[in-house]
């Protein structure tokens, strides 16, 4: 295991797959956030044109790919703006175009199916240095952008028309968007490849938006998850590549899945746990109900056990479906 | 005189081709609380849309704060209230988070936020009573108090003008009433105010003027009409005020609590 961290291709490997899993999942919030987690998708589809095209015509398909998919990318904001189709439906249009284009160019070209594949699916070990360096660079500047401004970029996603009449530039930041998502998908179209892609941009956001409250924590824990599992990902299919033939972009997404599937839970129950400690409106009470129940050898208190709940200027204590609060020498219904 | 903060002159809207609006005058002086009222359909929301320029204009002048609207650039001078159905998006934001979005319309790029900026915030989320809840997440709050998020976000950027859209849809009545007591602190402060609603409930005793619109034209302009409110609050409002010339014309209706669109209400004969 440590000889093979060791070998140059791995530590390349390693280096694309920590810039990757950074810059998804800081593009990915922002999809998220406007509600468009498949766009990811949509753009890795469109890309397959762009890759297709590279290869038939020797031009390093990484670059026709960033090209294709920022265009791409820029017609999926202008359908969604300008049109009355939905940001969905226009997602769809291009998703089948350039995946159906991508596979009619490289047919036409004669190309192999495993050439395709490397794209379609990732093979980070392969990974070129000139390939590499791209990668991180390109990584570089999404992450910067997003974070850089975070604030821009929070408030036209949360609400279009407040940006404008803020007096923001929001058709210049929907660009930029797009076209950092676009960015993004090329550059992790190596480690994980096309079809993959936006699992990375949206699992791990999936995964910390379950136990966080606040976008800023949102976005760190799911650049943090997002490299863990990339990383991580990389790491458990280099060891288990003595025993099996495991590639590493499944792998990633996989583990960022796993993550989902450990933080649900934990946010559901962190959810019905607030829920239920929630005060209860405060509300004139119509009328005086005493309790009927007798509380025969139960004192409701702060430690009684049971949940104790805010309403108004008292607390009730719900048991059995009933909110008591106590009242003199009984307890009142409320 | 002073500089009317919102002056339009016969603002047209057509959207798609279909005129919405027709014919509007309107002006707003500084202090004012203006109510814009009518039923669904009538153009209430559109023509705030046209005066925060969300919808462009067909025909007509915008003035705001007296410089043309293609001109105008003082956006910190504008707090607007959306009608939304509620704060939340696809991601977790706090209170916090969903207010500091205000004040872009006083930060300068890439700069961390000031300390100003944060007193602002704070003081924005006492104004709507959410000072307490400013940690947390904004979709576990009441539709209510996601409209007061709303209201306080507007409030962050210490704007002079407001537009709000419907601040009181869909909200009861307790929050309502905290709603009404934000605004009248807005109020007491100067701030001009362009409310639009469908019913004025606890809103009502703070309103200086009502307009009323009815298919996209202005049908009364003057003194409050008084929704559910009773002849001693117009009364009440009717010492000052007024000292411009835009509702010359008669009220076209006396009473118009519900002022119907002309196929919805009305005598029910035809139906089976």
């Amino acid at each position: 295991m440590i000889e093979l961290l060791g070998l140059p291709f791995m530590q390349r490997a390693l280096l694309a797959a920590l810039f990757t899993g950074l810059a998804a999942p800081a593009i990915g919030t922002y999809l998220v956030q406007r509600r468009l987690s498949l766009m990811g998708d949509g753009i890795g589809h469109v890309a397959v044109t762009g890759v297709a095209l590279g290869l038939l015509t020797g031009a390093s398909p990484t670059w026709t790919a960033v090209v294709v998919a920022v265009l791409g990318a820029v017609l999926i904001e202008v359908i969604r703006e300008r049109g009355h189709t939905n940001g969905d439906v226009a997602l769809a249009l291009l998703f089948y175009g350039g995946l159906a284009g991508g596979v009619l160019i490289a047919g036409l070209g004669g190309l192999s199916q495993s050439r395709l594949n490397q794209y379609l699916f990732g093979s980070i070990t392969t990974i070129s240095p000139g390939d590499v360096v791209v990668t991180m660079v390109l990584a570089a500047v999404v992450v910067l952008l997003c974070l850089g401004l975070s604030p821009q970029l929070f408030a036209v996603a949360q609400d279009q028309e407040f940006a404008r009449v803020a007096g923001l530039k929001v058709r210049f930041y929907n660009v930029l968007v797009a076209v950092l998502a676009a960015v993004t998908v090329t550059v992790a179209m190596r480690t994980v490849g096309l079809l993959l892609v936006s699992a990375l941009m949206v699992v791990p956001v999936a995964a910390s938006q379950q136990v966080t409250r606040s976008f800023r924590t949102t976005l760190a824990a799911a650049m943090g998850l997002g490299m863990l599992a990339s990383v991580g990902g990389l790491l458990i299919s280099a060891w288990a590549s003595f025993h099996a033939t495991i590639a590493p972009g499944p792998t990633i997404v996989l583990l960022a899945l796993a993550c989902f599937l450990i933080t649900w839970p934990v946010g559901a129950w962190l959810r019905r746990r607030k829920r239920i400690h929630a005060p209860f409106p405060d509300d004139p009470e119509p009328e005086h109900e005493v309790c009927v129940e007798e509380h025969v050898d139960h004192q409701h208190g702060p430690d009684c056990g049971h949940v104790a709940v805010p309403h108004g200027d008292h607390v009730d204590y719900v048991h059995d479906g009933h909110r008591h609060a106590p009242h003199g020498e009984h307890y009142d219904e409320h | 005189m002073q500089v009317r903060p919102v002056h339009l002159t016969g603002g047209s809207v057509a959207i798609a081709g279909r005129p919405i609006l027709r014919g509007i005058d309107l002006a707003v002086s500084a202090g004012e609380f203006v109510a814009l009222m009518g039923a669904n359909g009538s153009g209430k929301s559109t023509l705030v849309r046209a005066l925060t320029g969300l919808r462009p204009l067909g025909h007509g002048e915008l003035r705001l704060f007296g410089t043309p609207f293609a001109q105008f650039h003082d956006w910190q001078r504008i707090g607007f209230v959306p009608q939304r159905p509620g704060a939340a998006s696809g991601v977790p934001a706090s209170v916090w988070e969903v207010v500091a979005a205000g004040r872009l319309t006083r930060r300068r790029l890439l700069r961390p936020m000031s300390r100003e900026d944060r007193a602002a915030i704070h003081e924005a989320l006492e104004v709507v009573g959410l000072a307490d809840r400013a940690r947390d997440g904004v979709s576990t709050l009441s539709g209510g108090q996601q409209q007061r998020v709303l209201i306080a976000r507007a409030l962050a950027g210490r704007p002079d003008l407001f537009f709000l859209d419907e601040p009181t849809a869909g909200v009861d009545l307790a929050n309502q009433r905290a709603l009404a007591a934000s605004l009248g602190e807005l109020k007491s402060r100067g701030a001009t105010v362009v409310l639009v609603a469908h019913e004025l409930g606890p809103l009502a005793p703070l309103v200086d003027r009502s307009v009323v619109m009815r298919g996209g034209r202005i049908v009364y302009d003057g003194p409050p009409l008084g929704d559910h409110a009773g002849p001693a609050d117009v009364d009440l409002l009717h010492g000052h005020h007024h000292a411009h010339g835009v509702h010359d014309a008669p009220p076209h209706r006396d009473h118009a609590p519900h002022v119907a669109a002309p196929l919805d209400g009305g005598p029910t004969e035809g139906h089976p």
